[in-house]
């Protein structure tokens, strides 16, 4: 979810007139915002798909990233206003899709910032001696382990039970976890004091914010490569899995991440591109932007995988000492006698020398596979703490590689809300209502005040249950949606012929056949069998599910989701979507009413 | 004699097997792991090492029941492995044929752990009795958890910024408002003349859309219908 940041610097010049823009090194600033949003969470997030993630991911950019990336700034850059009143422009029928960006904004700014609260928790546990997450807590009486930590990992066990305190299902609330609710408020608290001054501050502040993060990712690469097993996560990367590729799911994940991380559909590429001068060259602009993008990406997945690498070889290789333990106590064998690579004689040989309590030990004696480590997928929000927190608790000094880390994280973090939260400021601060009754602060702190109170929704014990159905549902279906009809819009609407006259006026050439294609075909295709691919998806499953907790288990389960979570998730997705409709409907009414009395005054 | 010597050591040898054997009652299982614990500073399990394991388990049983009856013969150890693993069992030396209950094995072990670890350089982990657990300790817990603390400096920083920011805020709007009220009066005083452009005041022509003539601007009638 790294939403552009442009929106922070650009609106601000655009909305509240302050007069004529300074366009010192806009382009600079653009290419570092946009990178700012670039290194977003996804790569973290996704980081469990293969090589078989990055070949879609570079084939969606292109196809999908670049072209719509231009359209949204030629058509911000031409029409010089906003998301609301370029399309106002296009057809008074579509004063719906800028309304419905804010909307989407505004969902996205209620269960963001949850995530910073998350990463502020696990920042203040590094700096502990032995970090918290690194053993199990002992039992009551002393005697062993605790029984959930036991029956899976202690990275886990804290991510579940230490901080989310889950529930083991989404019908069962629990209480309110307040350690989640100050670390929740704390987090609304920075933001608020980054946008308290309106975007000259939340400029500065994006500065830190963009350039942090590499920063990280750099002191990660060189401890990430040189770690002990990183080898095999990056040949695992750069191996192509033919079977991952054939699956559309990973295309879908893809080309949802690629709308992410460009903020495509947001208004706010619209918007900082209205504030360019009219003969600036939004298509390099494009193609330069969307380049760093996904050099990023790549850069950000390569340090991923070497620390995937790492835990998998150590999590493999701790899984063939505890079989070999196994076989020395029980067979009396000399210390040092099984090694790794005489493991397998050895079996053999154990077999056939005692079949009886060999045959008793099978069900305990694992089968170690480095590839099935490799393999274990960890989804969503789990992945960027669990896989990361278990990773560093083996690492030497791992207290300052786990702070740098969740630095970086809640950097990016709060960059994406800074950007989300500007975006839902603007309209509001630039209503002449509301700016002259009440001072840009107070209006900043009521944002803040109520988007915190909805976020107390997300420290009870199902949580985390309720911010899934935000994290899928909430953007994800009106993004697509959006930039559908923007689209079209443009293309039919509005007319490919006079849009390209128009970049012939700004740019000095006509835009490109390629370019064209995508438009007019490419680009709305594949957004349309995005779509029939959910429906289809959600129709053949019959319901909704999610994945619970089962502490019993020590792993997740798959439930489905009661009747009054699928309204709410309808909710999400209708609110967003039907602003378009109603929108166009609203206007449609307007004029009829109009002509109506036009006519009836002659 | 030598008849009633060796009838005698067969008894001690067959008391011996009968008292100590895998699995017998009241008897524990040894296992020690001294190559993962000392690696190269390993050293060799002999005849020397169990003896100072009896001895040992004799301080044990000792220290626990505070009599000093037990004797290093009474601890009987047998079937010893490769892994390094035996059992062993102690005898009551005043109770002939008769093993000292487990339980009070148990807790004599158990008391003394650390010493026994100690003796041999290994840890709970690398010398296991078998049936006895033994108590982990539980992690160091500061009086104030470390997360508290750096959270409330955070929170202080972060709240103090935001109090900076919305005092500066307020006081320059208070200098803006007062410098605007001044001008004002001094506009007031000084009388000066407003501008005028054919007869209509220049402010009110300044458009922030530029000068656009009101005439012309209707978009909507932009061609003359036919």
């Amino acid at each position: 979810m790294g939403q552009s940041l442009t929106v922070c610097f650009c609106l601000h010049f655009l909305c509240s007139g302050a007069g004529k823009c300074l366009e010192i090194s806009i382009f600079m600033s653009d290419v570092r915002r946009r990178v700012g949003s670039a290194i977003s969470l996804e790569p973290c997030w996704s980081a469990a798909h293969t090589w078989g993630f990055l070949i879609p991911y570079l084939i969606m950019l292109i196809v999908e990233g670049m072209p719509l990336l231009y359209l949204e700034l030629a058509v911000g850059q031409h029409m010089r206003q906003g998301s609301i009143g370029a399309w106002k422009i296009i057809s008074p029928y579509l004063s719906g899709v800028g309304i419905a960006s804010v909307v989407v904004s505004f969902f996205l700014s209620m269960y963001y910032n949850v995530i910073n609260a998350w990463a502020f928790w696990y920042l203040f546990h590094s700096f502990q001696d032995p970090l918290p997450w690194a053993s199990c807590p002992l039992n009551s009486n002393h005697t062993g382990y605790d029984e959930e930590c036991a029956k899976t990992s202690s990275t886990q066990y804290f991510w579940y039970r230490k901080t989310l305190n889950i529930s083991p299902s989404i019908e069962e609330y629990g209480s309110i976890q307040w350690e989640q609710v100050v670390c929740l408020i704390l987090a609304w608290l920075v933001v608020y004091l980054c946008i308290l001054r309106g975007t000259e501050s939340t400029g500065k502040v994006v500065y830190v914010t963009a350039t942090l993060p590499y920063l990280v990712l750099m002191i990660y690469l060189i401890r990430g490569l040189t770690l002990h097993g990183a080898v095999n996560g990056l040949i695992y990367m750069f191996t192509p899995k033919l079977e991952q590729l054939a699956n559309p799911k990973t295309w879908i994940n893809a080309a949802t991440q690629i709308f992410f991380s460009l903020g495509l559909g947001f208004g706010s590429l619209i918007a900082f591109a209205s504030y360019n001068e009219s003969n600036n060259n939004c298509e390099r602009h494009a193609i330069i932007v969307s380049l760093i993008n996904s050099s990023t990406s790549i850069f950000a997945s390569i340090v991923t995988f070497s620390i995937y690498g790492f835990k998998a070889t150590f999590n493999y290789e701790n899984c063939l000492s505890k079989v070999i333990l196994l076989l020395t106590n029980v067979f009396d064998l000399e210390e040092g006698a099984l090694t790794a690579d005489n493991l397998d004689s050895m079996k053999d040989y154990l077999t056939s020398t005692y079949p009886n309590q060999y045959a008793e030990l099978l069900p305990q004696i694992k089968n170690c596979s480095l590839e099935a480590e490799l393999d274990t997928a960890v989804q969503g929000t789990g992945l960027a703490f669990i896989l990361y927190s278990e990773a560093i608790k083996n690492m030497e000094v791992s207290q300052l590689y786990s702070v740098l880390y969740f630095i970086m994280l809640l950097m990016l973090g709060i960059g994406s809300m800074l950007g989300n939260t500007a975006a839902i400021l603007t309209p509001l601060t630039d209503s002449k209502f509301l700016s002259t009754h009440l001072p840009k602060e107070v209006i900043s702190g009521i944002v803040c005040f109520i988007n915190c109170i909805v976020g107390l929704v997300f420290t009870m014990e199902a949580g985390n249950y309720w911010f899934d159905i935000f994290n899928d549902y909430g953007a994800t279906l009106s993004l697509l949606l959006i930039v559908l009809v923007e689209t079209i819009a443009v293309c039919y609407v509005y007319g490919l012929r006079r849009f390209e006259k128009d970049l012939l006026l700004m740019i000095g050439h006509k835009p490109n056949w390629y370019w064209k294609i995508m438009w007019a075909f490419a680009s709305p295709v594949l957004i349309i069998s995005l779509f029939i691919f959910y429906l289809t998806d959600y129709i053949r499953t019959g319901t909704l599910q999610y994945q619970a907790w089962d502490a019993t288990q020590g792993q997740l389960v798959t439930k489905d989701y009661p009747s009054y979570a699928l309204a709410v998730i309808g909710l999400l997705v209708a609110s967003s979507t039907m602003c378009i409709p109603i929108g166009a409907l609203i206007i449609f009414i307007m004029k009829r009413l109009k002509k109506r009395s036009v006519s009836t005054l002659e | 004699m030598l008849g009633v010597l060796l009838l005698a050591f067969s008894l001690v040898t067959i008391v011996h097997s009968e008292l100590c054997r895998p699995d017998a009652q009241n008897a524990f299982k040894v296992r020690l792991s001294i190559k993962t614990a000392l690696g190269d500073n390993a050293y060799a399990w002999d005849a020397s090492e169990e003896y100072l394991f009896k001895a040992m388990v004799a301080f044990a049983m000792r220290r626990y029941s505070n009599k000093e009856t037990t004797q290093i013969s009474n601890v009987l150890l047998c079937n010893m492995t490769e892994r390094v693993s035996f059992w062993f069992v102690v005898t009551d030396s005043a109770r002939n044929m008769t093993t000292v209950p487990g339980s009070e094995v148990e807790a004599a072990v158990r008391m003394n752990r650390n010493r026994i670890n100690s003796a041999f350089l290994l840890t709970d982990n690398t010398l296991q009795f078998l049936k006895i657990s033994s108590t982990l300790s539980p992690p160091i817990e500061p009086a104030v958890p470390v997360w508290l603390i750096v959270f409330g400096v955070v929170l202080c920083l972060v709240v103090v910024g935001i109090l900076l920011l919305v005092v500066s805020g307020i006081r320059q709007r208070k200098k803006n408002n007062h410098e605007s009220a001044e001008t004002g009066d001094l506009e007031d005083k000084c009388d000066t003349p407003v501008t005028t452009e054919n007869g209509i005041p220049c402010d009110i022509l300044d458009l922030k859309a530029g000068q656009i003539n009101g005439v012309y601007a209707a978009d909507d009638e932009r061609f003359t219908p036919l």
